[in-house]
């Protein structure tokens, strides 16, 4: 028989790749990933550089500046320039690198976290009570307040930024891990394991945990989004990343006082994060699909 | 016959995906239904029976086309009626009643306006005067104080009353044809045959043609005036009751006849050897009154007192909520015990702390109902089969040796070791599970409805490998069950469980024979199509 051994996971994976979503999802945020890492080579100037005379200029305006030997270069301000004639297009290409940092690692830390926990709560019953009122209780808290809250207590930066927003998301990941493990645990197999003789840590490794994997895939693509967006929200308002540093959020904040004048301030960073955030979701949706059927028709 | 006929299938076929494992769902099928008339369908699972309730109805799903043939209710073709029409059709013409009282009826909705909303739709009834006919029509089918009744939320009725709302409203227009796919499956066996009684009472008082689909001999021979049998998509044999039943012509009806167990428990020696297992004044009770919520509290095992010796197999029986699966669940230590002793060839394990109980799990190995949900997906055979020696130290070599001796014990060949569970079928999995079971050497076995998701023929051959396992071995096996027939051919002695409580317990013949408790008469009066014998009289 030539399908033998065909792991029920390389099947999903085939599936995958063959799913729309995932593949224009999948495109989008690999073309942010590569102007993150590639920003020097995608023409981009030093985002800080200020240059007075060149202030609020209209996208596709070109000028000259003087380099480090004296040499006059001609320069062209793609996106226009800001009121203080910083380049928009290179702000933003460097801001990606903000964004994509704090939406994968809010991610990363959320889903460790969550799932940590989350497998106490459905594993040990006793202590399911305790943790999940502590959860409803973190849930409770708006990531912007707590944002404020954190910036005041250390400073503002991107690790308080990050630290503002995986306390609210911890609670989800720690409920839908939970709720997983509380089906899992009743599975017949499981419990052909436990009168195996298996370990509980061994048992929740090998058998219960890799059943969390697809749902958190999904749900940390969700949470990247979700970061993505506070972190923009946090910098617009100016509790969050500095202002000296690109970042989507900033840039919108800088042009929001001459948005009438000068629209392309805000325009340009809102649409490319517009665009991030449809790709992660289209990503998400599409390995919901693919990876968890079941789960696709509940949410 | 000068009567036309309810329904009149002719050269049915449906066609499957291009993925699935046969080109046909179903492949020129043909038979008819008289009004009056019960006709079995009845196959093992894949067979095609329900897509051709489905496709009568017009319901089959998207993907299954009917490619040729036709189904003439009253002489209208289903298949080619528009939406429009089927559903003027449905619920006047032809009602269907399905095997999941629960998930059929609407949970939010109450019972009376369910059977209301058929009326409103198709009548020009006023509230009150559809009213009075949902009260009607629940005295038909023997609800108990309708007027109190139709006011009530299916979940605060029992299954076997949810399955005479489901019948209500299948009958409440008096359709030609009532087709039943599966109705008492999900129903203890006391309800099944109150409902059972109630179809064919309907059946006779309204002269309704039902089409009744079911995978169970026991309740075909107990409804049937004419059976149809399918495999593969076909029908294979086609005939009265009494022929197909105790005279079948075609080979695979003999094979299905001979594979259904008989009622008659055989002649069985008492078991003399070391007691295995011996439990005594067990209780389980689950729910607590938290700080947080008063829950309510079940006792679900009471004073429950029963051994096992090596080399025995002990039944237990019991409808569903009777505490067997709570019995066996305890002497396995998956579940604590409330209180009561557990010994296992004289040691208590009632009691040991999970530190202390894990020597002595590999002496009591469970087979559970679900072989879909028994093996870990995500893990080869092989992987699953070794995890319990290695956890005691047998090193992985010998215990993939041994994995795949047990392999060719349970007539499955060692190669099967490197694949995973999806690629088997249900019976192959039980297979593997048993042999997963013996994989460290255990003295008592627990079945817990370990053939009752598997179709009759292989159920057959599952029970089979079991007894043969039990003497090879000299295990001390536990069977649970709720199939008294099952019971009959592989229990040494039986201990018949209701609520919590053994009311009887002795050996099988005795029980079957000699029944003390009114609940064990109840029983196996109530068992199906007790009184036949399958295939009697081919032999002659």
């Amino acid at each position: 028989m030539s399908t033998a051994s065909i792991s029920p996971g390389r099947q999903t994976l085939w599936r995958m790749m063959r799913n729309p979503s995932v593949i224009i999802g999948g495109a989008l945020v690999l073309a942010v990933v590569l102007m993150g890492l590639l920003a020097p080579l995608l023409g981009a100037r030093d985002p800080a550089d200020i240059s007075p005379k060149d202030r609020n200029k209209a996208p596709g305006y070109e000028t000259t500046v003087r380099d480090s030997s004296g040499q006059k270069v001609p320069v062209v301000y793609r996106l226009g320039s800001d009121t203080l004639g910083r380049d928009v297009y290179s702000r933003i290409i460097y801001g990606a690198r903000i964004s994509l940092i704090v939406g994968v690692s809010v991610a990363a830390i959320s889903i460790v976290i969550g799932m940590a926990i989350g497998v106490l709560a459905g594993y040990v019953r006793w202590l399911d009570g305790i943790i999940m009122r502590v959860m409803d209780g973190l849930m409770a808290i708006p990531a912007i307040l707590l944002a404020i809250a954190v910036v005041s207590l250390f400073s503002a930066g991107l690790t308080s930024v990050i630290i503002a927003i995986v306390v609210p998301e911890v609670p989800r990941v720690v409920r839908l891990v939970r709720s997983i493990v509380l089906s899992i645990r009743e599975e017949p197999y499981v419990e052909a394991a436990i009168t195996a003789g298996t370990r509980t840590p061994v048992l929740l490794v090998r058998h219960i945990l890799p059943n969390t994997i697809a749902p958190l895939i999904v749900q940390g693509t969700f949470i990247v989004a979700s970061a993505i967006i506070v972190e923009a929200i946090l910098s617009f308002l100016g509790i969050g990343i500095p202002p000296e540093i690109p970042t989507w959020g900033n840039i919108m904040a800088e042009g929001r006082s001459v948005f009438q004048l000068y629209p392309h301030n805000i325009f340009y960073p809102g649409l490319v994060l517009a665009l991030t955030v449809l790709a992660v979701n289209m990503l998400g949706d599409g390995l919901r699909d693919t990876l968890d059927p079941r789960f696709a028709k509940r949410l | 016959m000068s009567q036309e006929n309810v329904l009149e299938v002719k050269n049915l076929t449906v066609r499957l995906p291009k993925s699935a494992d046969r080109t046909n769902a179903v492949e020129d099928i043909s038979f008819t239904v008289a009004p009056g008339e019960i006709v079995c369908v009845v196959g093992e699972s894949g067979s095609g029976k329900s897509v051709t309730a489905s496709a009568v109805m017009g319901l089959l799903p998207e993907a299954l086309k009917p490619s040729s043939g036709e189904t003439l209710l009253q002489g209208e073709d289903t298949l080619k009626a528009s939406k429009t029409r089927l559903r003027d059709l449905r619920g006047t013409r032809m009602a269907m009643i399905f095997q999941e009282p629960m998930t059929a009826l609407n949970p939010v909705t109450r019972v009376g306006e369910q059977i209301s909303e058929v009326l409103e739709i198709h009548t020009d009834l006023s509230a009150s005067e559809r009213r009075a006919r949902a009260i009607e029509i629940m005295e038909a089918v023997h609800l108990p104080d309708p007027e109190k009744m139709i006011d009530s939320f299916p979940h605060q009725l029992s299954g076997g009353q949810r399955q005479r709302i489901m019948i209500a409203i299948a009958l409440v227009l008096d359709p030609a044809l009532l087709i039943a796919d599966e109705p008492t499956t999900a129903l203890d066996v006391t309800t099944q045959a109150q409902i059972l009684k109630l179809i064919k009472e309907m059946q006779e008082r309204r002269g309704t043609g039902v089409l009744f689909i079911t995978h169970d001999f026991g309740v075909v021979a107990e409804i049937a005036d004419r059976i149809v049998v399918m495999q593969n998509g076909r029908i294979v044999e086609h005939g009265d009751r009494d022929d197909v039943l105790r005279r079948p012509k075609e080979p695979y009806t003999k094979m299905l006849m001979a594979s259904v167990p008989s009622m008659t428990p055989p002649e069985r020696v008492p078991r003399t050897g070391d007691m295995a297992v011996e439990v005594s004044k067990l209780d389980k009770i689950y729910g607590r009154t938290g700080w947080l919520s008063k829950d309510r509290i079940v006792h679900a095992a009471a004073d429950v007192n029963l051994h096992v010796r090596k080399g025995e197999t002990l039944g237990i029986v019991g409808e569903s909520g009777s505490g067997k699966s709570t019995v066996a669940r305890c002497i396995a230590r998956l579940i604590d015990p409330t209180s009561g002793s557990i010994s296992l060839h004289g040691i208590e394990i009632a009691n040991l702390p999970q530190s202390q109980l894990r020597a002595h799990r590999r002496r009591v190995q469970i087979v559970f109902q679900d072989p879909y949900r028994s093996l870990n997906p995500r893990r080869t055979i092989g992987q699953s089969l070794i995890e319990a020696p290695v956890n005691f130290g047998v090193p992985k070599e010998q215990a993939l040796q041994t994995a795949r001796d047990l392999m060719e014990l349970v007539g499955l060949s060692g190669d099967a070791l490197e694949r995973y569970p999806h690629q088997f079928s249900g019976g192959q999995r039980q297979r593997i599970c048993i042999a997963r079971a013996l994989t460290v050497e255990p003295d008592v076995l627990i079945a817990d409805e370990a053939v009752s998701a598997l179709d009759v023929s292989v159920q057959a051959q599952v029970l089979e490998l079991l007894d043969d396992i039990r003497e090879r071995y000299d295990l001390a096996m536990l069977f649970i069950t709720h199939d008294l027939r099952v019971a009959a051919q592989i229990c040494d002695r039986l201990i018949v469980m209701k609520k919590g409580v053994v009311v009887e317990q002795g050996p099988t013949k005795e029980v079957y024979s000699n029944p003390q408790h009114e609940y064990t008469r109840l029983l196996l009066e109530a068992a199906p199509g007790r009184d036949v014998t399958f295939g009697s009289d081919t032999a002659a």
